[in-house]
Parts: structure tokens; C-alpha cells; sequence
């Protein structure tokens, strides 16, 4: 098993293996999540039992939900801009799948190991608003055009303290590298302690709620989901979209969840690393092999707990008013994350 | 005949991109519709960026992509789309000084180049596996360090704009 584990492969199967790992690890979350969380979770919260029909506890009932998608008439309305309109739903999508590429799953199980992960991360995130947007004015629909405006001002003004809330983790870690930020986080210690690594949750508190925050109003899960709010936009910028590209789009917003989820847990939770000093490991080098096993079950693990947390908010809370967002966002998020920053650095230095 | 040291990796895919981009730049100038202008600028902008990778200089290549791609042609977009912006073709798109344009972008062309050629001659990139790239850290360093005058400055500039788009946007 350690031989296996340990094999040199050659190029092209290292690069095969890491787009079909990549099509795995945004494929299986928005499963996962979909069924857990939007059929089952949602369901008890609201005292009714969701699918049961479909396979046990209607667990097949995605692999039904897909099936009918994808028979169901492509639909383009007749005054759309064609092929803006197709191509939409896939500009989204494709930045999920840029998005994950920087995601470590344990000391060789990466797809890219980017110097500037991070940075990486955030600028590939705000492609989708791109799709978004092009989507709401392709469809020729006031009601689309407007939920892709509202998307665009929600996702321009939340992406500022997502940026802001990743700098003191940056600051503590010393390093854009997703990866490298696993590793200080497991080698470090609490006041000498080193029991438990030093996940940043516990020193940068501030930055994974606001994180967490600009995560739930990136993802238009509910109470910021303005954009899409099915009771007065008629699902803003999906409206006009069927069969396949309404999958892709719903595909894409529960990938990116998991996505998000994931690297959230990278840069706050310890990501796939349990604390080196358990195994008395002390760089990335010396980190057993059997981790590239068990790193992807914690970051799964990591991954369903976090976005439990954004589904719990989503049932739980009502929407916000486009003023109270923007707000929000400019008023509360932005000052509370430079303050943050700024506490961070003086401490850095101090210590 | 070609050398052999242009048939790279590196230099193929610099041709495939340049062409592209001009293709896109062309097209975002011609088209009929400002929102596919829009979208072609995107492209063109993209490339960009493809190609400061392959200069393996990925920061610049990320921040092209989170400014330009992710930030100034959303709001583009928006604005475009906010006001008018149609579907289908639109007549008089053309502004009709933009005979003017083209010996200023000529003459663009010309320093740029003679830029290039005075500041670079014939000078290589070293090979990319030598282990290369500028790590971020001395970036910062020399942003933060001999440079913090012009980046002050720029930041000032940046500034400047932001308070006068309030000025101009406030009612009372």
C-alpha cells in the first residue's frame, strides 16, 4: 500500500489523474450538499420528510432529478442574444472549475501548487460575476436583466472583505500558498503547545465570520439572494434558462458552495493537515504518505461541516433589502476586516 | 528557415494568444453591439494575462485577471447595461474622431516597440525550469521598499479619483 502510495508516475498520468480528481472533487460536493443539505436538511427543519421514493431515504433522487434536466427542451427565448445566452451558464460553471484547481487534498495530492494561491483563488472567483451578468442581459427579460445587475453589485461589493478577511490569514502564514498555509497551520503551536497545530479560527476569529459572510453573499444563498429572489425577480437571471443550462447553473451554485467551503477550511480549519506534532512530523517533507489518503476524508469532513453552517443560514434567515446589504457590506464588513488586518500586523510584529 | 530554438512551447502558444488578442482587438472596435464589444475586451484582456504567464510571471497574471477581467469590465458591463445597451446590431456605435485615433495608436506602437528594442535588445528570458519566477515575497519587498514613493503616489492619484467621483456624484 505505501509502495502504491509512494510510485513515481509519469507526467501525463499526474495530469490526468488531477482533471479527473478535479471533475471528482466538483462534481461529488454539489451531490453530496444537494441531497444532505437542500433535500433532507431543509426538509426536517420544516417537519416533512423530503424525497423518500427514489432509493432508500430517497437517496437516488438526484440521479432522478438530473435524468429529467437533461430530456427537457433546451429553450431559447426568441429575442435572446444566442449565443451569449448558451454560452453563460458555462462561464459560471468554469470558474468553479478554475476555482478548485488551487485546493490541496494532502502533501501530494494537489492539482496546482501555486505560489499565489490565494490571490489566485479571489481573482478567478469573480469571473463568474461575469457569467452572471452576461446571463441577465442575454435573456431579453427585465426581470433577468435586473436580477444580473443586482448579482453583479452584491458580488463586486462583498468580494472587497472577502479579500480583506484572507490578508490576516496571509499575514500570520507568511505565504500565499494554499498549501504552505496547511502546513504553518498543523506546525505551529498555541503559546508553545503544539498539541493541536494553530488552526486561524482560533487567532483570526473576525476573519473567517466575515469570510464566511462574503462566502454566503457570493453564493446568492439566502439572505443575501436578492438577485435571484423567486418571489418578486422570478429566479432573476436563471429565469429564461432550461433543462441542461438550468442544471449547469444549479450545478455551478452548489459546487462553488463546496468549492468555497473547502478552501475556507484550507485557510482557517487546517485544511487536510491533523498537527504534526501527533506523528512527530515537522515540515511538509516528512508527512507520512498515507496522508494523501486520509487528507481528502478530513477535507470532506471539513468541507460537509462548513457547508452545513451556510445551509443552516440559508433556511434560517430572512432576505435582505438591497440597501441593508450594500450597507452591510460598506459599512459593517469592510471597516471590521481593516481593523482586523491592522490588529494582525501590529501583532505579528509584536510576537 | 526557422530556428529551431523558436519552436518551443513557450513561443507557440505566444503566437496562438497574440493572434487571438489582435483578432479580439480588432473585433472589439468593428462590432455592432457594445456588449459584445464589451466581451470581446475581455478576451483580449485575458490574453493578456495568458501571456504574463508565460513569461512565468503569475502575479502580474493573476492581478490582470482579479482587476481588469473580474473588476473594470464588470463595471463596464454594469454601466453598459444599467443605461442602454440593446440587443442585436446598433446603428452610429462610431465616434466620428476616430480618424484622430489612428496615428495616435501608431505612434503608440512605434515607442512602445523602440521602448522594447532600446531597453531589451536581443536580451533572452531565462529558461523556465531554472527555477526563475520572482517569488512574491521580493516583490513586496521591493514595492514596499525602494519603490514606496510611486506606490504612494499612485495610491494618491487613486485616491484623488475616488473623493472627486463622490464630489461629482452627490446631489447636495
Amino acid at each position: 500500500m505505501n509502495a502504491l502510495l509512494a510510485a513515481d508516475l509519469p507526467y501525463w498520468a499526474q495530469s490526468l489523474l488531477r482533471v479527473l480528481g478535479g471533475i471528482v472533487a466538483v462534481l461529488l460536493p454539489a451531490g453530496t450538499i444537494v441531497y444532505v443539505f437542500l433535500f433532507k436538511m431543509m426538509s426536517f427543519m420544516q417537519s416533512r420528510l423530503g424525497p423518500m421514493e427514489a432509493g432508500p431515504y430517497g437517496s437516488l433522487q438526484l440521479v432522478a432529478e438530473v435524468g429529467k434536466w437533461l430530456q427537457k427542451e433546451d429553450i431559447t427565448p426568441e429575442r435572446a442574444d444566442r449565443f451569449i445566452f448558451k454560452i453563460a451558464p458555462l462561464v459560471v460553471l468554469v470558474s468553479t472549475f478554475l476555482l478548485v484547481a488551487v485546493v490541496p487534498f494532502g502533501p501530494d495530492a494537489w492539482f496546482t501548487n501555486f505560489e499565489a494561491g490565494v490571490f489566485y483563488m479571489l481573482a478567478v472567483s469573480s469571473v463568474s460575476v461575469l457569467g452572471i451578468l452576461i446571463a441577465g442581459w442575454a435573456s431579453a427579460n427585465k426581470y433577468s436583466l435586473l436580477g444580473g445587475l443586482r448579482a453583479a453589485g452584491q458580488l463586486i461589493a462583498y468580494e472587497l472583505p472577502m479579500v480583506l478577511a484572507v490578508v490576516g490569514v496571509i499575514i500570520q502564514a507568511g505565504t500565499m500558498n494554499l498549501q504552505q498555509i496547511v502546513v504553518a497551520q498543523n506546525a505551529g503551536s498555541i503559546f508553545g503547545w503544539n498539541g493541536l497545530g494553530n488552526p486561524y479560527i482560533l487567532t483570526q476569529f473576525v476573519g473567517f465570520i466575515i469570510f464566511m459572510i462574503a462566502v454566503q453573499a457570493e453564493l446568492t444563498q439566502t439572505p443575501f439572494d436578492m438577485p435571484i429572489a423567486e418571489s418578486e425577480l422570478v429566479s432573476g437571471y436563471m429565469t429564461e434558462y432550461s433543462g441542461f443550462r438550468f442544471l449547469t447553473f444549479f450545478i455551478a451554485e452548489f459546487a462553488t458552495a463546496g468549492v468555497f467551503a473547502l478552501i475556507a477550511s484550507v485557510l482557517f480549519l487546517g485544511g487536510w493537515g491533523i498537527p504534526f506534532a501527533w506523528f512527530d512530523w515537522s515540515t511538509i517533507d516528512s508527512v507520512d504518505d498515507w496522508m494523501n489518503v486520509v487528507g481528502p476524508l478530513i477535507m470532506v469532513t471539513k468541507m460537509m461541516l462548513l457547508a452545513f453552517i451556510i445551509m443552516w443560514v440559508r433556511f434560517s434567515y430572512p432576505r435582505f433589502r438591497e440597501d441593508q446589504l450594500q450597507r452591510f457590506a460598506w459599512k459593517v464588513l469592510v471597516p471590521v476586516s481593516l481593523v482586523n488586518i491592522m490588529v494582525t500586523a501590529i501583532l505579528k510584529v509584536a510576537f | 528557415m526557422v530556428a529551431a530554438d523558436l519552436l518551443v512551447a513557450q513561443n507557440v502558444g505566444f503566437g496562438i494568444i497574440a493572434l487571438l488578442m489582435i483578432v479580439a482587438a480588432l473585433r472589439v472596435v468593428t462590432v455592432k453591439n457594445v456588449v459584445h464589444a464589451a466581451l470581446w475586451l475581455v478576451i483580449v484582456l485575458s490574453g493578456a494575462a495568458a501571456q504574463y504567464l508565460l513569461l512565468s510571471a503569475e502575479f502580474v497574471a493573476i492581478t490582470q485577471v482579479l482587476v481588469y477581467v473580474g473588476a473594470v469590465m464588470v463595471l463596464f458591463l454594469f454601466g453598459t447595461m444599467l443605461t442602454r445597451a440593446k440587443i442585436g446590431a446598433e446603428a452610429d456605435l462610431n465616434n466620428k474622431n476616430w480618424g484622430i485615433a489612428v496615428p495616435v495608436s501608431l505612434l503608440m506602437f512605434g515607442v512602445i516597440t523602440w521602448v522594447l528594442i532600446d531597453g531589451f535588445g536581443d536580451e533572452r528570458l531565462p529558461n523556465p525550469d531554472e527555477q526563475t519566477q520572482v517569488p512574491i515575497q521580493v516583490l513586496s519587498d521591493d514595492i514596499f521598499g525602494p519603490y514606496l514613493l510611486p506606490f504612494w503616489a499612485l495610491s494618491f492619484v487613486l485616491l484623488v479619483a475616488v473623493i472627486g467621483a463622490i464630489v461629482l456624484a452627490r446631489k447636495d
